[in-house]
C-alpha cells in the first residue's frame, strides 16, 4: 500500500547517507588539496561574472521599482536602507545561490554523471581511492567556501546597481544613500546573509553529487541527473529559505 | 580445489577467522553458490567456479547474461546478496570498501570502455593505482623517478610511450583501451580482469588487444579472467602464447591445459570446461558462443 513512498525513503537514505560520508570525509586522509582549488575556481571564479552581473542588475531594478512606491510617500531618501535590506536579506543569497545551482549543480551531476556512466567511478574505486573522498568532499568545501564570498560580492554589486539609479535618477547624494544603507544594517542581517549562501551551497554541491553518483542509464541517465539536481537544488533553496525566515525575522 | 572441497562451514565465517590457506594451493580466484540481483533481475545466479594461480579463464556469454557483473563482484566493486567470494584466499564478501584496497591492489582491470579519467593526461592515468593505492603507498611509497620509469615501462608494453601527454579523448578507442590495460598492468599484479577487452573494436586492432593480454600473460604467469562475447578471443587465449625471445605470438599446446571456458546465460554458468568441452557441447546456446565468428 505505501509502496508509492518506497523510492523517496530510498532517495533520501542514499541521500543522507552521501552527506554523511561527505562530512565525515571532511576530517579524515587523505585530504585532496588540488581538487578544493580546482573546484574553487570553477564555481567561485566561473560563476563571478555572472553572479556580479545579475547582483548588479538586482540593485538597478529594485531600487528603480521600490522608488514609485516610496516617491507616494515622499520617502525615496529611504531608497538605500530597502536595496539594503532586501538584498542582504535575502534576494544577495537566494539569486547567487540560484545561479550557482544552475551553473554548478548541473556541472557537477553532469561530470559525475558522465564518470558514473563511464565506468571512471568504479575505476576509481578499483584502484584504491574512495569516490566520496576525492569526488565529492572536494566540491562540498569548494562550494561552502566560495557561495558565501559570491553572495558577499553580489551584495555589494547590487547596492553599487541601486546607487547607480539613486545618483542619476532620484537625486539622491552618495553620502546619504551609503550611509542609509550601512547604518540599516544589524548582526542579524549579515548573520543569515551569510548563513543561508553557506548552507545552500551544502545543498548544491551534495544534491549535484548526490545526483552524479547515481546516474545510470547511459546519456540519457546523464541529462536525467543534470535535470534533477538543478530542480531538486533550487527548490531546497525555496524551501530552505522560508524556513530559515521566520526564525531571523523573530530576532 | 573446487569450490565443494572447502573445509565444511569456512562459509558461514568472517574473513578475519578463516585460515589462510598455503599460497601454492590457494586459488587465486573463488567464487562459492554467489547470487546478486536487483530486483526482479538475477545478475548472478548460483554462481561458482574457481581458478588457481597461472590460470585463465575465458568468460562467454551474450549482453545482458552477467558477464561484467561477474568481474565487478569478484573485487568487490558490488556485493553479492548471497555466497562467497574469495581472492588469494582471502573473503571478499562482507568486507567494508576501505577493507578491499589491499586486495583490490593485487589485481588489475581492464573497464569496458577503458574506464580512462578524462580529466588526467595517460601518464598521470597510468600512474593513479601506483600513486593512490593504499597497499603499495604502505609497502614501498614509489618515489617520482620510479613512477616515472614504470609508467613509461607501462606504456612502452602497449606500444604508446609517445602519448604520455595526451588526454585519453585524443587517442582512438583500441588505443585508450591499450592505455585501460598499461593502467592495469603497471603494479604487476597477480590477477588481471579483462571486461570485454575487443568490443567494438575492428578485428586487426582486437587482434593486437589480444596479443597484450596474451604478452601479460605469458610474460608474469598472471592469473587472467577474460569476459568476451568473442569466441575467437578465447580461442587465441587457449592455443597461443608469446614468446619472449622473438617478441612474437606462437601456437603452444601448453596454453590448453591452463585455459577453460565459461558460458553464462541469464546469470548463471551454464558451461565450464576446456576448449575441446565447449566444442563438443550439445547445447543450443553454448554452440553459439563456441565457433569461430560466433558473436
Amino acid at each position: 500500500m505505501l509502496d508509492f513512498l518506497k523510492r523517496p525513503v530510498e532517495t533520501f537514505q542514499e541521500f543522507v547517507l552521501l552527506s554523511g560520508r561527505a562530512f565525515r570525509n571532511i576530517f579524515r586522509s587523505p585530504h585532496y588539496a588540488d581538487d578544493i582549488l580546482l573546484q574553487m575556481d570553477i564555481i567561485g571564479a566561473g560563476s563571478l561574472f555572472i553572479v556580479s552581473l545579475i547582483g548588479f542588475f538586482s540593485g538597478v531594478v529594485m531600487a528603480l521599482q521600490m522608488s514609485r512606491a516610496l516617491a507616494t510617500y515622499g520617502a525615496q531618501g529611504k531608497i538605500g536602507e530597502i536595496v539594503s535590506i532586501t538584498l542582504v536579506r535575502e534576494l544577495g543569497p537566494v539569486l547567487a545561490s540560484l545561479l550557482v545551482a544552475g551553473r554548478n549543480a548541473s556541472g557537477i551531476a553532469s561530470e559525475l554523471g558522465s564518470m558514473r556512466v563511464t565506468e571512471q567511478i568504479d575505476a576509481m574505486r578499483a584502484l584504491g581511492t574512495d569516490p566520496i573522498q576525492k569526488l565529492v568532499t572536494p566540491r562540498l568545501i569548494a562550494t561552502a567556501v566560495v557561495l558565501p564570498l559570491l553572495t558577499i560580492i553580489a551584495d555589494f554589486l547590487g547596492l553599487v546597481g541601486g546607487y547607480f539609479i539613486a545618483a542619476t535618477m532620484l537625486d539622491i547624494t552618495r553620502s546619504q544613500y551609503w550611509s542609509s544603507a550601512w547604518q540599516v544594517l544589524e548582526y542579524n542581517d549579515l548573520t543569515q546573509g551569510l548563513i543561508k549562501p553557506f548552507l545552500f551551497a551544502i545543498v548544491i554541491a551534495l544534491v549535484g553529487c548526490y545526483y552524479g553518483m547515481h546516474t545510470s542509464g547511459g546519456t540519457q541517465g546523464v541529462g536525467r541527473a543534470t535535470t534533477k539536481a538543478v530542480v531538486v537544488s533550487s527548490v531546497w533553496i525555496f524551501v530552505i529559505t522560508s524556513m530559515l525566515d521566520p526564525l531571523f525575522v523573530n530576532l | 580445489m573446487t569450490p565443494n572441497e572447502l573445509p565444511a562451514g569456512s562459509a558461514a565465517f568472517p574473513a578475519a577467522v578463516i585460515p589462510r590457506l598455503p599460497a601454492e594451493s590457494t586459488p587465486t580466484v573463488q567464487f562459492q553458490d554467489v547470487c546478486l540481483s536487483f530486483g526482479e533481475v538475477h545478475a548472478l545466479d548460483h554462481v561458482s567456479f574457481s581458478m588457481n594461480p597461472g590460470e585463465t579463464r575465458v568468460v562467454l556469454g551474450a549482453a545482458g547474461s552477467g558477464k561484467t557483473m561477474l568481474l565487478k563482484t569478484a573485487v568487490g566493486l558490488v556485493m553479492p546478496n548471497s555466497g562467497h567470494i574469495r581472492l588469494f584466499g582471502e573473503e571478499v564478501t562482507g568486507r567494508k570498501e576501505a577493507q578491499l584496497f589491499d586486495l583490490r591492489a593485487r589485481v588489475g582491470i581492464l573497464f569496458q570502455e577503458g574506464g580512462l579519467f578524462d580529466s588526467l593526461i595517460i601518464a598521470e592515468n597510468v600512474a593513479y593505482p601506483l600513486l593512490n593505492q593504499h597497499a603499495i603507498e604502505q609497502s614501498h611509497a614509489p618515489s617520482e623517478a620510479e613512477v616515472k620509469q614504470r609508467v613509461r615501462e607501462a606504456l612502452r608494453f602497449v606500444e604508446l610511450e609517445h602519448t604520455l601527454d595526451k588526454f585519453p579523448s585524443e587517442l582512438s578507442g583500441g588505443m585508450r583501451r591499450r592505455v585501460g590495460i598499461a593502467r592495469a598492468v603497471v603494479t604487476a599484479p597477480a590477477l588481471v580482469l579483462y571486461d570485454s577487452p575487443t568490443a567494438g573494436l575492428d578485428p586487426i586492432t582486437a587482434n593486437t588487444i589480444i596479443a597484450l593480454i596474451l604478452k601479460e600473460r605469458d610474460l608474469r604467469n598472471t592469473a587472467t579472467i577474460m569476459v568476451t562475447h568473442r569466441y575467437q578471443d578465447g580461442h587465441l587465449m587457449a592455443n597461443f602464447r608469446y614468446n619472449p625471445s622473438s617478441g612474437e605470438i606462437e601456437p603452444a599446446a601448453s596454453s590448453q591445459k591452463t585455459t577453460r571456458f565459461l558460458v553464462m546465460r541469464e546469470g548463471r554458468v551454464i558451461f565450464e570446461g576446456s576448449q575441446p568441452e565447449l566444442l563438443a557441447s550439445t547445447d543450443p546456446y553454448v554452440q553459439k558462443f563456441a565457433r569461430p565468428g560466433s558473436a
